[in-house]
């Protein structure tokens, strides 16, 4: 018998494990010699209505409005107003603001954790912005730009991150996991890519009550590897579910670059046809192009066709989290080289390109949101900072398990107030 | 929620039916569906076919495709789907075929529906119940036999109910329906058609010599988290549910003893008012179910009873329960905690 292992009486070749390696690791050059980044506006518009197998040529191209002129080009224009584009801008470069001082907060003590989100701005705000306000976003962890984009006022968030006195969700949660049902926001969940399915069911149930709401999820894209992500496709597409899946890929899971969800054989895009559903391949920078496509699978999932994959192609500039240094496992000039830019400035470069703005109006705004996020940390920092006793009482940690509280947990929380006074004596 | 019972002299005076307990789910399955817009049910083979075990005949048909419909083979996919529609505001029943298939959709109910009122400080909630049938004693194997209410029960946020004839069936099927927590709902599917005493050779009785088969028609409800006092008694506490209560039964009137029986139907919200009382009355107890041993929620039970009972217990608490292997297929009744297992547990009970 042949030894496992050995190929052992064989004469056939050994086979060899193929282990994806990123271009790029700490002290190596950025390599981006293989993208393939198409002109703005070359890219062909379906109509809204078309079968899935239509969107296919564009699940492997990217589809680009901004050019390298700064103005918009092509059939993908959404042909914004420019005060929309100014909400836009503006709404992008407070998200901007908020993780710059949220994530010094986390720094100086104030909170355990932060993620930003800097150079995906517009993979939330801007789909946000072609979306309606009733409809329900399922968002990951990275997409504070829809509270924001949603008028979300920044001291619940603030509060939220500080898990204090006034946090809304009672200092359960870690920092970040936001929830507002009244803004449409679903409540974030540690566990990955589970809130694609919820998603879909959301829109289903909504089909169900014949009401005109859809839903729209944010996924990154080493998420889609869960099994969650082939059952939220399956279902989609089997009960052509109103919703929209955006993928984020914004080439990183932590420290697993998008090689191991599978991007080296077949953009995430790509994943789309195979289930029948649409799908589009989108700069991620190009904050005009994240809004039409969100517009059009919008109106697409509105006027009973179905539900479309959108992937934003995008880079996560900064670390994963404050728990996580990017230095020791990509190349550091990266975020320097990616050729899509960032997408703050390109909107901006924009609106000055068609004289609706200047950089002296950008920067008057970029100062006056930091005093607007300085404003709220200060208000929420009322309210206390995690760790400094202004939380919210005991007996509320064993609220909300179930409707009410059973016997088990009403004995549970009286011993616990019995421990405190033990603890901390008046 | 209410989950008060009816007026129990209505309920007396209600006109019956003999239902088996399949008829019983599916009469209040067809109940919720009439009464409430928002309950929906899903599930493998569900819409159509009606259902492998025929729970759901004919509501499709009678409902709609849109209130009751089959789905893909995908357990994350089912429950994840039911939590966006709890969160829609819905109230889904989705079904998984067999408890022994409902892993895939396990970080559904651990990570989503149990903890969604609690992450979100009761912004969204899960009001679905799970039904899945369960149980062994029916050569189901490894797949078709598990009992995995311990991995539920462990679970904050979820409650677990186990019914074990057709009138607590339909009653707790609708309070499990009705309540806004997400339950899940265990049919031991040995005893969907007949009460099941544990002699596996004898012939198989129906369910319409049962008096638990007279089942009122239309609504009403079992509270979740009352016990069921099974038979009265003097000398020992048996705690059990599903298909281990009729064996249970079964062999305390065999053997002429004087033991209390009680149907726990819930475990998560457990009755510790109903154990505690029979215990600190007959100073002795012992747990029995399916489910392996180890960290089984036999072992729950156990530990309840020393904590509470201590001073009044007059022997060590005794588990009779399935072994801690896979349910194997051939030596099913070897595994099975049947009429001599628990015989054992009684005798060397009475005789402390």
């Amino acid at each position: 018998m042949a030894k496992e292992g050995h190929g052992a009486g064989s004469n056939r070749p050994r086979l060899s494990l193929h282990v994806p390696e990123p271009k790029g690791r700490p002290g190596d050059p950025a390599n981006f010699s293989d993208l393939k980044i198409p002109e703005a506006g070359a890219q062909p518009r379906p109509d809204e209505h078309c079968a899935p197998k239509e969107t296919f040529p564009l699940c492997d191209d990217l589809i680009r409005v901004l050019g390298d002129d700064n103005f918009a080009h092509g059939l993908w224009d959404p042909q914004l107003h420019p005060d929309k584009l100014r909400a836009i801008l503006r709404d992008m470069a407070l998200v901007r603001a908020f993780d710059d001082r949220l994530y010094r907060s986390q720094r100086q003590g104030k909170t355990s954790f932060y993620m930003k989100c800097i150079g995906e701005e517009a993979t939330s705000v801007a789909a946000t912005h072609a979306l309606d306000f009733e409809d329900m976003t399922f968002p990951s962890y990275r997409q504070q730009g829809i509270l924001i984009a949603r008028g979300y006022p920044l001291v619940e968030m603030v509060n939220q991150i500080y898990s204090n006195r006034a946090d809304k969700l009672k200092g359960r949660q870690l920092p970040i996991l936001y929830s507002s049902r009244e803004y449409g926001f679903f409540t974030v969940s540690g566990n990955l890519t589970t809130q694609v399915p919820q998603a879909v069911g959301w829109a289903m149930a909504s089909a169900i009550r014949n009401d005109s709401r859809i839903s729209a999820s944010w996924t990154g894209e080493g998420s889609t590897a869960e099994g969650d992500f082939h059952s939220a496709m399956t279902f989609a597409t089997v009960y052509n579910a109103p919703t929209i899946f955006n993928i984020v890929n914004n080439q990183w899971a932590i420290s697993s670059f998008s090689g191991f969800a599978g991007s080296e054989r077949a953009t995430f895009a790509a994943r789309a046809i195979g289930y029948g559903v649409a799908g589009l391949r989108v700069d991620g920078n190009d904050p005009l192009a994240v809004y039409a496509a969100e517009r059009w699978a919008a109106d697409r999932a509105r006027s009973n066709h179905g539900p479309t994959l959108i992937e934003f192609f995008t880079y996560r500039a900064e670390g994963h989290s404050t728990s996580d240094d990017p230095s020791a496992y990509r190349s550091a000039q990266e975020r320097e080289e990616w050729p899509l830019g960032d997408p703050v400035m390109r909107l901006k470069d924009h609106l000055i390109a068609i004289g609706e703005w200047s950089e002296e109006q950008q920067e008057a705004m970029d100062k006056e949101l930091a005093e607007q996020v300085r404003m709220a940390t200060k208000e929420a920092e009322k309210n206390g900072i995690l760790g400094h006793g202004l939380h919210h009482p005991f007996h509320t940690m064993f609220e909300d398990v179930f409707e009410e509280l059973p016997w088990n947990l009403k004995e549970q929380s009286e011993a616990a107030l019995r421990e405190r006074k033990l603890k901390w004596p008046e | 929620m209410i989950h008060e019972e009816d007026d129990p002299v209505s309920l007396a005076d209600a006109p019956t039916r003999r239902l088996n307990m399949i008829e019983a789910i599916n009469d209040a399955l067809d109940i919720m569906l009439a009464r409430d817009p928002d309950v929906v049910i899903m599930g493998q083979d569900v819409g159509y076919f009606g259902g492998v075990f025929r729970a759901t005949a004919g509501l499709q048909e009678k409902h709609g495709k849109t209130r009751v419909f089959d789905t893909p083979i995908t357990e994350c996919g089912i429950i994840g789907a039911a939590v966006g529609m709890g969160a829609y505001g819905l109230r889904p029943v989705p079904e998984i075929q067999f408890a022994d298939y409902i892993y895939p959709g396990l970080d559904q109910l651990v990570s989503e529906a149990a903890r969604l009122r609690y992450r979100s400080a009761g912004e969204f909630i899960s009001p679905m119940t799970v039904r899945t049938p369960f149980g062994g004693g029916i050569f189901g194997g490894q797949t078709h036999s598990q009992s995995p209410e311990a991995l539920f029960a462990h679970v904050s946020g979820l409650k677990t109910v186990v019914p074990s004839t057709p009138y607590d069936a339909k009653g707790l099927l609708i309070a499990a329906i009705e309540d806004n927590d997400p339950v899940i709902f265990f049919e031991p599917k040995r005893i969907y058609n007949g009460p099941f005493d544990g002699y596996y050779d004898r012939p198989s009785k129906p369910w319409k010599a049962h008096d638990a088969s007279e089942v009122p028609e239309g609504y009403y409800t079992i509270p979740l988290g009352k016990a069921r006092m099974v038979r009265e008694g003097e000398t020992l506490t048996v705690l059990a549910y599903g298909t281990m209560v009729h064996v249970v039964e079964s062999v305390c009137r065999e053997k002429g003893v004087d033991a209390e029986v009680l149907d726990l139907r819930t475990l998560v919200p457990l009755d510790i008012e109903a154990v505690e009382k029979s215990v600190k009355k007959t100073g002795k107890c012992l747990v029995v179910h399916e489910a392996t041993r180890t960290a089984g929620f036999g072992a729950e039970l156990s530990a309840l009873v020393q904590e509470r009972c201590f001073y009044h217990l007059e022997a060590p608490v005794q588990r009779v329960t399935g072994f801690d292997t896979p349910y194997p297929h051939s030596l099913e009744w070897a595994f099975f905690p049947g009429p001599i297992r628990i015989g054992e547990a009684i005798d060397m009970l009475l005789s402390e």
